[in-house]
C-alpha cells in the first residue's frame, strides 16, 4: 500500500473515516428531516417517510456487505473498523421503517393480518426479525462469548438481503428497473464470497500438509 | 335526470377552504366571502395565478360533494401517471414533454359513426359542467378534486353505439418519444395503458369526461388534454390523454388485469370489503394528510357513490368481480 497506505492505517485516519461513515449514514435520516421542516415531503408525508427509511435501511444493509470484499481488494482494514456501526443503523433504520410502516400506513389497525396476509411485509418481517439476534450480539462481550458461533450465526445476514431485497421486488408495481438493479449489487456481493470460500477451500486442500 | 338538493352520497363537510372559494368563479363573490369569512387571501391570489386557460363552466352541486377540496398543489404534483415515471413526482416533472395539441381521439368497434375526431371537434365548451367528486386510488389515499368536462354518456351516443356494443375500452397515448416512462426497459406494463368500461358503467351520469381541474384546462400530469373520471372506481380506471375509444361486445383486457390479474379486477370497485393483496382497503388517507394528524377515513363502498351505482353490480357477487 506504500506511503497512502501507511497514512491510511494510522489509528487517526481510520477514526477520521468512522465519523466521517457515521456522518454519513445519518445523511438519509438528516435529509428526511430537513424535508419534513420544509415540507418537501408532499401531501403524503407518511408515506414518503416509510419508503425513505425503507431504502435507508437496505442501502446501510448492502453498504455493510460491502465492507469485507472492500478489505480484501484494497487490504486496508479500515473498512472492517466501519462494519458493525453500519450493520447497527441498518437495524436502526430498520426499526424506523417499521415504526412508520406502523404509524403511518397502517394507523395501527389490522396488524395481525397485514403482518401474516401480505406477501411482501412477510419477507420485510422476517428480515427485520432475523436483524434483530444480529443487533442484540454485536457487542466486543457477546462476540467473545459466542466465539466460533458468532460467526455461524451472523451469517443469517445473507439471508436477511435476500429478504429485504424480496420484500422490496415484491413491491414493484410496473417497473422492475430499480428492483433489478439493487438485485444485480446483492448477487455481486454474494457471489464473491461464494468464490472466496471456494478459493479459500481450494488453497487449503493445496497447501502442503506440514 | 334526477335531480336531487342534498343526495346521501354528497357527504357533507367541513368548512369553505380558499380553493372552494376560487372555484366560484364570480369575483364579487370571492372578494365578498372572503371579507366576510376572513379566509386567507394568499390561498386565492396562489390560485388565481395557476398556469392553463381558464374553462367556463356550469358548475353541477347536486352532481358534487361538498368535503373539502383537495388543493391545487397537491392535485397536480402528487400523481400516479406511468407514462412518465413511477415516482408520484415523476408525472408532474416529466409530462410536460408530452405535447397535447393537436389531439385527435380514433373511435372504431361497434358504432354507427367511426372515425378519427379532431378533440375540438368531440367538444362543445359551452357545455363545460364543474364536478367535484372524491378520487380514491387503490393504494389507499384519496383526494377531492373539481373537475371540468363532459358526462361521458352524451360524448358516447354521439358514436352511435350499435346494441352489440356491450364494452366500451379506451386507451392512452403511447408514444415513447414524449413519455419517458414507456422507453424504461424494464415496464411490465404492454403499453399503451388499456382501460374498460361496461357500456352501462359508461352512461351512468357520473362517468365523466374531464379536460380541465380547477376551472382551468388540464394538466399534462393529470391527464390532459381528456381523461376518464369514473370516481366509484379505483383511480387507475380513470384512464388519462386518452387516443382511443372503441365499442366492442367482448370484455377488454385492462392494463392492470393483464400485469396483476390476482390484484386488479376489470371492475375494480371502490370497496372496502374486499381486500388487495397490498393495501388493505377498509381505510384511506385523505389527502393533505399530516403526520401528527393523519386524515384516516373509512372507506365507503363504491366510493359514497352507491346510490347512483350500485343497481349496476345486482345479483354481482363482489369478491369474485372486483
Ligand atoms: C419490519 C417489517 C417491515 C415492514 C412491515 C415493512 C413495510 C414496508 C412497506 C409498507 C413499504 C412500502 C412503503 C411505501 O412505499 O408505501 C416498504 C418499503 C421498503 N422496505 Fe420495508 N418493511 C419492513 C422491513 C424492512 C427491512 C428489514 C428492510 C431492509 C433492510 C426493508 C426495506 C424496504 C425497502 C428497500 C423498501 C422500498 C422503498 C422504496 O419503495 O423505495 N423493509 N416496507
Amino acid at each position: 500500500m506504500g506511503m497512502a497506505g501507511a497514512v491510511l492505517n494510522r489509528p487517526r485516519a481510520v477514526r477520521a473515516f468512522k465519523v466521517l461513515v457515521a456522518f454519513m449514514a445519518f445523511l438519509p435520516l438528516a435529509i428526511l428531516l430537513s424535508r419534513l421542516v420544509g415540507s418537501g415531503l408532499g401531501p403524503d408525508p407518511g408515506q414518503q417517510i416509510t419508503e425513505s427509511l425503507g431504502i435507508a435501511a437496505f442501502q446501510l444493509l448492502l453498504a455493510t456487505l460491502a465492507l469485507t470484499p472492500l478489505k480484501r481488494w484494497t487490504g486496508w482494514v479500515g473498512w472492517l473498523r466501519v462494519r458493525r456501526m453500519l450493520g447497527l443503523f441498518t437495524f436502526f433504520y430498520a426499526v424506523l421503517h417499521l415504526l412508520a410502516f406502523l404509524q403511518f400506513i397502517l394507523g395501527w389497525g389490522d396488524v395481525w393480518a397485514t403482518f401474516t396476509k401480505r406477501p411482501y411485509i412477510i419477507a420485510g418481517f422476517l428480515a427485520f426479525v432475523l436483524l434483530i439476534p444480529l443487533a442484540v450480539t454485536s457487542t466486543n462481550s457477546m462476540m467473545r462469548r459466542l466465539g466460533r458461533r458468532w460467526k455461524t450465526l451472523h451469517r443469517s445476514v445473507y439471508v436477511i438481503v435476500l429478504l429485504a431485497w424480496v420484500h422490496f421486488f415484491w413491491q414493484a408495481r410496473s417497473d422492475i428497473g430499480e428492483m433489478l438493479a439493487y438485485g444485480v449489487v446483492v448477487l455481486v456481493l454474494l457471489v464473491v464470497r461464494v468464490r472466496w470460500s471456494r478459493l479459500l477451500r481450494a488453497g487449503r486442500r493445496g497447501a502442503p500438509s506440514a | 335526470m334526477l335531480i336531487k338538493n342534498s343526495p346521501a352520497w354528497a357527504l357533507p363537510e367541513n368548512d369553505v377552504t380558499p380553493e372552494a372559494i376560487y372555484l366560484n368563479r364570480r369575483s364579487f363573490m370571492v372578494s365578498a366571502l372572503a371579507a366576510s369569512a376572513g379566509v386567507a387571501l394568499p390561498g386565492l391570489l396562489a390560485a388565481a395565478s395557476v398556469p392553463g386557460k381558464e374553462l367556463p363552466s356550469m358548475s353541477r352541486p347536486e352532481m358534487s360533494t361538498s368535503e373539502k377540496l383537495t388543493p391545487y398543489e397537491d392535485v397536480v404534483r402528487y400523481n400516479n401517471f406511468y407514462e412518465f415515471g413511477t415516482g408520484k413526482d415523476d408525472p408532474a416533472r416529466y409530462a410536460g414533454e408530452m405535447s397535447v395539441s393537436p389531439w385527435t381521439v380514433k373511435v372504431d368497434g361497434a358504432c354507427g359513426r367511426p372515425g378519427t375526431y379532431n378533440l375540438e371537434d368531440l367538444l362543445q365548451p359551452s357545455q363545460y359542467e364543474e364536478r367535484i367528486y372524491r378520487l380514491r386510488c387503490v393504494e389507499a389515499w384519496s383526494m377531492v378534486i373539481p373537475w371540468v368536462g363532459v358526462p361521458l354518456a352524451g360524448l358516447l351516443k354521439r358514436f352511435e353505439p350499435a346494441s352489440s356494443a356491450r364494452y366500451v375500452y379506451f386507451e392512452t397515448l403511447h408514444d415513447p418519444e414524449q413519455m419517458r416512462g414507456q422507453r424504461s426497459l424494464f415496464s411490465t406494463i404492454d403499453w399503451p395503458y388499456r382501460e374498460g368500461l361496461r357500456v352501462d358503467e359508461a352512461m351512468n351520469e357520473l362517468a365523466f369526461l374531464a379536460v380541465g381541474l380547477y376551472g382551468r384546462e388540464l394538466p399534462n400530469q393529470n391527464g390532459a388534454p381528456l381523461r376518464l373520471v369514473v370516481p366509484w372506481k379505483y383511480g387507475f380506471k380513470s384512464i388519462k390523454s386518452i387516443v382511443r375509444i372503441r365499442f366492442q361486445e367482448e370484455r377488454p383486457k385492462t392494463t392492470w388485469e393483464l400485469i396483476a390479474p390476482q390484484e386488479y379486477g376489470f371492475y375494480a370497485n371502490v370497496n372496502p370489503e374486499v381486500d388487495h393483496p397490498r393495501w388493505s382497503q377498509k381505510r384511506e388517507r385523505r389527502l393533505p394528510s399530516g403526520l401528527l394528524s393523519p386524515n384516516w377515513r373509512e372507506t365507503v363502498k363504491f366510493n359514497g357513490y352507491g346510490e347512483q351505482v350500485s343497481h349496476l353490480y345486482k345479483g354481482m357477487d363482489l369478491e369474485k368481480f372486483y
